[in-house]
């Protein structure tokens, strides 16, 4: 009998703890880094220690391919199958959050204090996604060609003014010893434009829009700074100083490196290649100050809770559990970008003091300027991209801007404004 | 000039003609063959000479084991072989009865939906994509858990949406159409039922005209991008050219793409040359362009 008893009592701790075991909730994860395996094996490191760190949820990864990734999510959206939690891509995150397909995030007070600002997405006063890195864009120089050609060092305290900046591409392009004096990387044709070459605007007083109150672009991209900028900006190309749209994507990628191309505008997941082809001679400059500051571009993948989310609770807590230093840090060492605090970039091998990276966390932390906070911007970014290419390649200045200031508008009002207030 | 001269100088010319179009439609193949084998930082260097067309400097199959590495390629290719065997496979019996049926049979109306469904031709896939997910979202199917609701993420909703095709049934049509009307008359004299006039008269002689069919499917289906984007979630579940992508990271692996190339059009390459034949003599004799 007393065997019965005891029997009856395993079987019915069996029962108890699988009931338990299969009331855990699935979260699903949909992430873009598809066909990077240091990526994957860190983000499963993470999911594993977030499954073993509790029993309420279970986090199920499925990765897809980051140039398709937003067409599958904008697929799974149509179809109302959106995971619980996504990742985004930071200024795709406006028009996500607007489209509804994101929540807010709740994490605990304080949980952010130690970000960098490009690697928040906040929208509408709320934020709704985290990124666990950033990236940074940095002028690529060989110290001996500054040396040789009496060209000072420039720092993130005292960087080159815009004159400066303009009389170094005279002084490399007629050493005759290049190609080309700049690299800005016309060949990128895409996003980069926006990226990289806004903040040149920015510095010259410009931007894509009034960021006071996301409804008109008049003055700002087409006003003095702006004209200023597409003035430089052609100046460039017509002076033969940095190569144009036409230019070969072989050459992008080793102009610099073989030293057909004096200084190259980058970003730092390019900066291995040149350390290990130009050792202690490659050096990462600042963006030069053309008036009004140096600026970058900021924002890369964010993790953000789809609104559909039936759990969100447990969302948070994962987005929460994963933003921790070591994970961050893992990352950067894994893929060499920049950790999104300092006290991940402390103890990261490329970004930590004395790091051969550690220059670009400072670039990101006082130079970034994230890109216009909006869901026009996924068709504000078309437009501008094409005055970055059509100023190049030599249309008239005033009229190109203003032909884009028109249809930035016109879409901003068919669009009711965006949310914000018309 | 003599007349022979004339005639080898016009034969010289002709050749050179014919070798310089053969090299515009061979050099992209061999500069992919040949960027496989080269690393990143190489391959970049030599596309700018002719070098991108030879094997020299750092040559090996390092890319091939990386993208081996990088993307399940056996996985994706057996979904890409296994969606594009059965939609072929499916498509030819099911336009080809369509066809014979336009063709052949007589019932009211035949007309107006031959001409329907030649009129779906000017409709571009991306046009009715999202209607085609959102249908198939809202579809049922009988899975393990008995009857479930929503196609996505499954072998069927790559296959079945593709089995009947306008152009597959036109194709099919035209054929059966130029074939001489007593074939079939005689059959039926002979007593022969519908099914057996489709099975054992005109589907033995439609053979140009499957091969025909057959390489526009296989094409479709090999390549298919868009649709699998949009519905399918599980890597496993994957076909080849969505595997395209992974080799997109922030520094490209143009190296491991060029590999990744060259084994995925091989296929294509094996399945068109089986077919050449079949499909140059379906071209001739009923003016089908592809």
């Amino acid at each position: 009998m007393k065997k019965a008893v005891s029997l009856l009592i395993v079987v019915i701790m069996l029962v108890t703890f699988s009931g338990l075991a299969s009331a855990q909730t699935e979260l699903s994860l949909w992430y873009h880094g598809a066909g990077n395996e240091i990526e994957r094996s860190i983000l499963i490191g993470i999911i594993d220690d977030f499954n073993a760190s509790q029993s309420d949820y279970t986090v199920a990864l499925e990765e897809f391919p980051q140039g398709s990734y937003n067409s599958s999510i904008v697929a799974a959206a149509l179809a109302g199958d959106l995971p619980d939690i996504i990742d985004v891509d930071g200024p795709v995150m406006p028009g996500w959050a607007w489209a509804g397909y994101m929540a807010p995030l709740n994490l605990s007070e304080g949980a952010l204090d130690d970000f960098l600002p490009g690697a928040i997405g906040s929208w509408n006063g709320e934020v709704y996604s985290v990124g666990l890195w950033d990236a940074a864009v940095a002028i690529y120089a060989r110290r001996s060609d500054l040396e040789a050609n009496d060209i000072r060092i420039p720092t993130l305290d005292d960087p080159w003014t815009g004159d400066e900046f303009d009389g170094i591409l005279e002084t490399l392009q007629a050493t005759g010893e290049f190609e080309y004096a700049f690299d800005v990387g016309m060949a990128w044709a895409g996003e980069w434009y926006n990226y990289a070459f806004a903040p040149f605007l920015q510095s010259f007083g410009g931007d894509l829009i009034d960021r006071s109150t996301y409804l008109s672009a008049e003055g700002v991209l087409n006003g003095d700074a702006g004209i200023a900028f597409g003035e430089w900006w052609q100046s460039l190309f017509e002076r033969g100083l940095a190569p144009g749209t036409s230019q070969d994507g072989a050459d992008r990628e080793t102009g610099f490196i073989d030293g057909r191309y004096a200084l190259q505008w980058n970003g730092n997941w390019a900066a291995i290649t040149a350390l290990d082809a130009l050792g202690d001679d490659a050096l990462f400059l600042p963006a030069p100050d053309f008036g009004n500051g140096s600026t970058i571009g900021a924002a890369s993948w964010q993790f953000g809770i789809s609104s559909s989310s039936k759990n969100k609770e447990g969302a948070n807590a994962f987005i929460e559990f994963a933003i921790q230093d070591e994970y961050l840090a893992a990352f950067s060492d894994g893929i060499g970008l920049i950790p999104s605090t300092s006290g991940a970039a402390a103890i990261s091998e490329y970004y930590s003091e004395g790091g051969l990276l550690e220059v670009f966390f400072e670039l990101s932390n006082r130079q970034a300027l994230v890109r216009p906070v909006t869901p026009g911007y996924a068709t504000m970014g078309l437009i501008v991209e094409k005055v970055f290419a059509d100023i190049a390649n030599g249309a008239d200045v005033q009229d190109t801007l203003d032909a884009a200031v028109d249809e930035i508008e016109q879409d901003i009002e068919d669009n009711g404004g965006y949310g914000f207030e018309m | 000039m003599s007349y022979e001269t004339r005639e080898r100088l016009s034969l010289s010319l002709r050749y050179a003609l014919l070798i310089l179009i053969a090299a515009i439609f061979i050099f992209p193949i061999l500069f992919m063959v040949m960027s496989s084998l080269k690393p990143d930082l190489q391959l970049l260097r030599d596309s700018a000479s002719l070098r991108a067309f030879l094997p020299v400097g750092d040559i090996s199959l390092n890319n091939y084991a990386d993208a081996f590495e990088r993307v399940p390629i056996a996985r994706f290719a057996f979904n890409s072989v296994f969606t594009t065997a059965v939609s072929v496979g499916a498509s030819i019996l099911l336009n080809s009865m369509a066809a014979f049926s336009f063709a052949f049979l007589q019932w009211r109306g035949k007309a107006f939906v031959l001409s329907l469904i030649i009129a779906t031709f000017i409709v571009p896939f991306e046009v009715v994509a999202i209607p085609m997910l959102l249908i198939a979202n809202n579809l049922p199917w009988i899975g393990p858990q008995g009857i479930e609701i929503g196609w996505l993420n499954s072998y069927h909703v790559q296959i079945i949406p593709f089995i009947a095709d306008s152009l597959g049934i036109f194709l099919f049509y035209q054929y059966f159409r130029d074939l001489p009307d007593e074939l079939v008359e005689a059959a039926r004299i002979d007593g022969a039922s519908i099914w057996q006039i489709y099975a054992r008269i005109i589907m033995p002689i439609a053979g140009p005209i499957l091969a025909t069919a057959a390489i526009l499917k296989f094409l479709i289906m090999w390549n298919a991008y868009l649709w699998p984007l949009m519905t399918i979630r599980s890597e496993e579940l994957r076909p080849i050219m969505v595997g395209l992508q992974y080799f997109f990271q922030l520094n490209i692996a143009w190296g491991e793409i060029m590999a990744y190339l060259s084994m995925v059009t091989i296929p294509v390459l094996i399945f068109y040359l089986a077919l050449q034949r079949a499909f140059i003599e379906s071209i001739a004799t009923s003016g089908i362009k592809g």
